[in-house]
């Protein structure tokens, strides 16, 4: 017996597992049904087994052949048996197995009732799930009957594993055994609400099975349903929800509304995914999208503008915005206007103001902002006007005008401005109007709007910058007064600032106090002076001298540190954590702290408490001259700044927010609308129409006036401070200047700049990252009108053909007339030719692609062929154009040459000194030397010159000994040995070309001559 | 619904079988058989679904499938829906499918064909923390791979899977018949009553 034991677990050890059943299997091709039938053979010997080990591995071989089509109902018992086994691993191999081969007829399936039952309420959830899920597929009416209330009972289970399996199998329990469903529907609904997501989408997804065989037994659900649509984020959830609302709708119409509009946010949510990888076709559905803005769910709209952010560009963003406005007008609920107001600021400013091709029109939207009731963002409008008023130049005119008016009309504004935080704006325009005082209309009357008693009603901070800002127009009024004859009107100013400002003085903010005692000081003493007839005008203006620009954020960075200096040093013992914190500056603005941002403090008296915050107030306070050129950072303020000091005064006006003489935005998006209009028009007919605009007079009056012919495409200029200063040597100019008729004018040499084959595709960064050839250029041009004319050019070799050449040529149009028809072409050698398209003659010219508006620049790109780059060449060539006047037009040329030179197509390439050995070793190099006379430079400077003018790079230098390399855009190697003594230099080369070498050792020469 | 799960490769061998509605073994070959043929006619780049074959429920089922590699995946859903309802389905069904492959994917580390042969029992407990009696069980991957990992076979990987891996090695050794034969022979003959089935 103890034989037979022994012999069974040997023999077991070998016993086929299910690995070797199948590589039994692949190994028996031929004969695969007869080594099947052995093994099953083998399998029934197994199952005869004591031992349930053997009995799982044969049941789970047995699956194995099921799957190949062979009937194995006949170990049904044995799978029970197995089903039955305590442990995990087996009783696993048996569920598999019964739920694989088992179904309604299978007799043994009542033997298993209490075993499942038994598994059910196992401690093990593993158990309890196993049996779950193999119930799941052999479920049969008996069992559903047997079974469904300690099914039920799993439904709420602890672990959320077993609640979900549970929910999901009651569906086969109803389908089985309907009677269940009576008493499991409440249950049921419960899981709808489940904590744990997985079982809510089990309980949704039963009942949506549930509702589409008898949807109007669900209708009640429909609230259920739609909370929790517009609770979940599982996408799961929401289609399924879908889909029953789906099957609701005939019986409910109403459903119909918030089931399209699932799908819509759904459709969003899809868009926005889409939009990042590809913005154009997401682009092509602005008007869908915008059409959700009109929306009634919240959500929606939010998604909506979540797109429109990603989607403008500098054709639709002022119909965006446009859209936009009109919704923030009609809009109901603050957070969601709010969250508007911060869109139509994200999507303008985005990427230093990239989109917007007119700043008048921002500056009008801004203001059209302001009138916003309760809002928050009052922070986030006057950051943007003065960051847009500081940035562009062009602009100050007019945001100046704007300002002075929302000054004058602020009374307007400060309705419940200590609530909405709406006055942040003044303090914006109380800052750009006294900053920019010299472009004010009447800054007397803008002084006299910043010292009303009103006033004092606003925050401590901003009536500071009134305070100081009064100032600064007190001086420029002085200014335009003191000229005058009659010097009563100045000292009237006087007394009007001396008047008002004992207002200031009396203000319990320190700040304002403190400033308006001083200023009020100051223009005591000036009074005195002016009675004494002293012209005091110049000394008051310099108080605030100095223009202010914008600095980059890291500018910091280029300020070297001192020798000596330890910036991480402390200066004194550092201070406690808490006091540190206290010490960051956050934000442009100054902020008041908030008033319950200090409970640490308590043993501090409140005196001492107050007289810290104060001082930090103060040094924080207003310091407007440090603007910071991130945009984006400006979002961080949104606290509304505690006003605890300030004698609230609440006006109540209820008249409509319209402020007289504040531009309506709207009128921007039609200039732009004609302008395009007039473009496209232009193009088609070619019509001559005058479109003559002086630049300079823009902006000035634009209420007033219909100048709707307004040419907007140079966009005002922003100043966009970046890390890095411009490669400076990346283009030289090439100026085109009007000159007498026969006068000719020899320019300045040019940049000519290779693609280097790595960077193929990427031209332009190619062309600003490695600048490597040069060549000189010479123009000559001939010119006999008014218009000035002016050209920038860039050439470019083409390494991957080293036969092509490329020039960038860019057009500025320096005079005040429209220039049009533009067409360049060059006279073709036999050895350049310039590229012309397919089925164009030898001697046609090539269209410039684009018209020029007075001011504007462009760039056309032509390629040239060059068969032999041993010899520079010049090409001729002729630029005809239109110009276009107010009431007449004419025809016009342009002379020029184009000088390509040898080093020009010389590209600046590293060489090691061993593979430059090599290279010289080699013999293939003929050799040429040329002597320079007179150089008076430094060894390094004439090394940086051949460098830089000539394309080489430095190999090798020993003291006054340098040996350089460079390569033509054909392979040609060439190799220079530069050594100095004295202002004599030689240069030994060598080349595998001597005329092309003999060609840039003159024009070395020649560099080095001119100077 | 889901009413049946097929994977089987390029010949139509097949790899795992899952239905979800009983069918005999004959008929569920059939089925294998003739979807099939409905899926491997079918170019790469077409789309990825067609109506049912003749045999699981005709034109109101769907066939859902992808092709990787040597391997074909198919759901076979039924779609008495809508035509948004059947998109839907499709959706989901693509989903879930991209579920179900990445999981095999992150258990079987790069699963590829032989995995699938010589683990089909692996495959099956896989599937079932995927899809349960038909619906949708778990879409999450991570909880799917948790709940897979916390119910493997305590002995796999662990000290008490050395016996096991010796065995295996033996039997790998490519001389399964020899000690078997010695083993079987001696014994036989003091055990007479062993005798085989």
């Amino acid at each position: 017996m103890a034989l037979k034991i022994v012999k069974g677990s040997i023999d077991r050890m070998f016993d086929k597992n299910l690995q070797d059943l199948v590589r039994g299997i692949r190994n028996h091709k031929e004969d695969e049904a007869k080594y099947i039938s052995t093994c099953i053979d083998e399998i029934k010997q197994e199952l005869k087994q004591d031992n349930i080990a053997v009995k799982a591995n044969a049941v789970c071989k047995l699956t194995y052949l099921q799957m190949l089509g062979y009937d194995v109902s006949w170990a049904a018992f044995n799978i029970v048996e197995v089903m039955s086994s305590s442990k995990f691993t087996y009783k696993r191999i048996g569920y598999l197995a019964a739920s694989q081969c088992f179904h309604e007829s299978t007799d043994v399936i009542m033997l298993t009732t209490n075993q499942i039952r038994k598994d059910l309420s196992s401690p093990n959830q593993y158990d309890t799930g196993v049996a779950l899920t193999g119930l799941s597929c052999f479920v049969t009416p008996d069992l559903a009957r047997d079974l469904a209330n300690d099914i039920m009972t799993l439904m709420s289970h602890t672990k959320p594993y077993i609640r979900k399996k549970a929910v999901l199998i009651m569906y086969k329990v109803f389908l089985k055994y309907p009677e269940s469903l009576r008493p499991a529907f409440p249950r049921l609904k419960e899981k709808l609400e489940d904590p744990d997501p997985g079982v809510q989408s089990a309980a949704v997804n039963v009942i949506c099975e549930l509702a589409r065989r008898n949807p109007k037994n669900y209708l009640s659900l429909a609230p259920l349903f739609f909370k929790l649509m517009t609770s979940s984020t599982n996408n799961w959830v929401l289609i399924k929800i879908i889909k029953l609302f789906g099957a609701l709708t005939p019986l409910e119409p109403r459903l119909v509304y918030s089931c399209v509009h699932v799908v819509k946010y759904l459709g969003l949510l899809a868009m926005s995914k889409i939009l990042k990888t590809h913005p154009k076709s997401v682009q092509s559905h602005k008007d869908l999208i915008l059409q959700c803005l009109d929306d009634k769910d919240e959500s929606i709209r939010l998604r909506a503008l979540d797109l429109l952010y990603g989607m403008v560009s500098k054709k639709n963003l002022m119909e965006i915005v446009k859209k936009l406005m009109l919704h923030v007008d009609k809009a109901e609920g603050t957070t969601y206007r709010d969250e508007l107001l911060t869109k139509i600021i994200d999507i303008c400013s985005q990427s230093n103001y990239q989109y917007i091709t007119n700043f008048e029109w921002y500056i009008s939207i801004l203001v059209e902002l302001t009138r916003l009731e309760g809002t928050r963002h009052g922070h986030l409008i006057a950051s943007q006007m003065l960051d847009v008023a500081i940035r562009v130049k062009a602009i100050r005119a007019f945001a100046v005008a704007q300002m002075a008016t929302l000054l004058d009309n602020a009374h307007l504004l400060t309705g419940n401005m200590q609530r909405n935080g709406i006055c942040e704006v003044l303090y914006a325009a109380a800052w750009i109007c006294g900053e920019f005082s010299e472009h004010l209309e009447n800054p007397m009357q803008t002084l006299e709007a910043m010292l009303r008693p009103k006033v004092a009603t606003l925050p401590g901070h901003i009536q500071a910058v009134y305070v100081q800002n009064a100032a600064k127009l007190f001086a420029t009024v002085l200014k335009s007064q003191e000229g005058n004859t009659d010097s009563t009107a100045a000292q009237e100013t006087s007394q009007l600032m001396i008047d008002r400002l004992p207002l200031f003085v009396q203000s319990a903010n320190l700040e304002v106090q403190e400033r308006a005692s001083c200023i009020l000081q100051l223009v005591k003493y000036i009074q005195k002076l002016q009675q004494k007839d002293v012209e005091i005008a110049e000394e008051v203006n310099a108080l605030f001298a100095g223009e202010l620009n914008p600095v980059a954020p890291k500018a910091q960075k280029k300020v070297p540190v001192p020798e000596g200096l330890d910036l991480d040093a402390w200066i004194n013992e550092p201070p406690s954590e808490s006091e540190s914190e206290d010490e960051q500056p956050k934000a442009i603005f100054a902020k008041e702290e908030p008033k319950h941002s200090r409970p640490r403090h308590t043993e501090v008296d409140e005196k001492e408490l107050a007289r810290r915050r104060e001082a930090r107030k103060q040094e924080q306070a207003n310091n407007p001259f440090y603007i910071k050129a991130s945009p984006s950072s400006q979002k961080v303020y949104q606290d509304t700044p505690g006003v605890e000091h300030i004698p609230v005064v609440q006006i109540d006006l209820s008249v409509p927010l319209k402020v007289p003489g504040l531009p309506m935005s709207d009128q921007y998006v039609k200039l732009e609308e004609e302008r395009r209009q007039k473009e496209r028009a232009e193009k088609k007919k070619k019509e001559k129409k005058k479109r003559k605009e002086k630049r300079s007079g823009r902006g000035k009056k634009h209420d007033s006036g219909p100048e709707s012919e307004e040419d907007i495409t140079p966009a005002h200029q922003v100043d966009i401070v970046t890390e890095e200063m411009p490669e400076v040597n990346s283009l030289d100019i090439l100026y085109f200047v009007p000159l007498a008729d026969s006068e000719k004018l020899p320019v300045r040499s040019h940049r000519e700049t290779p693609k280097s084959p790595a960077e193929d595709g990427d031209t332009e960064n190619a062309a600003l990252q490695e600048p490597k050839k040069k060549s000189t250029k010479e123009k000559r041009e001939k010119k006999k009108d008014k218009d000035r004319d002016r050209k920038v050019y860039d050439i470019q070799g083409n390494l991957q053909d080293g036969s092509q050449v490329v020039v960038s040529v860019i057009f500025e149009n320096k005079g005040d007339s429209f220039l049009k028809s533009m067409e360049f072409n060059v006279l073709d050698s036999l050895n350049s030719k310039l590229q012309r398209p397919d089925g164009s003659g030898p001697h046609d010219g090539l269209t410039v692609p684009f018209q020029l508006p007075p001011g504007v620049s462009n760039e056309a790109r032509f390629v040239f062929t060059v068969q032999s780059i041993i010899m520079p060449q010049k090409l001729k060539g002729t630029l005809t154009f239109i110009v276009k006047n107010e009431d007449s037009s004419t025809h016009e040329k342009l002379d020029f040459k184009l000088h390509f030179t040898c080093t020009s197509y010389l590209i600046t390439t590293p060489c090691y000194s061993d593979a430059f050995a090599k290279l010289l070793e080699s013999g293939d190099l003929k050799g040429s030397s040329v002597r320079l006379e007179g150089v008076n430079m430094p060894f390094h400077h004439l090394l940086a010159r051949i460098c830089f003018h000539h394309h080489f790079s430095v190999v090798e230098r020993i003291d006054s000994c340098a040996s350089m390399y460079s390569r033509s855009i054909q392979g040609h190697h060439v190799c220079l040995l530069v050594k100095t003594s004295g202002q004599t230099v030689s240069i030994d080369a060598k080349c595998d070309e001597p005329t092309l070498l003999g060609n840039v050792l003159d024009e070395i020469k020649q560099t080095f001559s001119q100077c | 619904m889901i009413k049946a799960i097929l994977i089987f490769n390029n010949h139509g061998k097949p790899r795992l079988i899952r239905f979800y509605q009983y069918f005999a073994e004959d008929m569920q070959q059939q089925i294998i058989r003739e979807t099939f043929h409905l899926v491997s006619k079918r170019d790469d780049n077409v789309c990825n679904f067609l109506e049912g074959g003749s045999l699981i429920g005709g034109s109101d089922y769907k066939l859902i499938y992808r092709h990787y590699a040597t391997l074909y995946f198919v759901f076979c859903v039924d779609s008495s829906e809508s035509e948004l309802g059947i998109l839907d389905l499709i959706q989901v069904t693509f989903s879930l499918l991209q579920v179900f492959v990445e999981t095999l994917d992150k258990c079987f580390e790069n699963v590829c064909e032989l995995d699938l042969i010589f683990h089909m029992d692996k495959v099956h407990y896989i599937l079932q923390e995927v899809v349960m009696g038909g619906m949708v069980l778990e879409t999450n991957m991570n909880e799917i791979v948790a709940q897979v990992e916390v119910q493997k076979p305590h002995g796999e990987g662990g000290l008490s899977a050395a016996p096991a891996r010796a065995v295996s090695a033996v039997k790998n050794m490519n001389l399964p018949e020899i000690p078997r034969n010695i083993n079987i022979g001696d014994i036989n003959i003091k055990v007479p009553s062993l005798s085989p089935f």
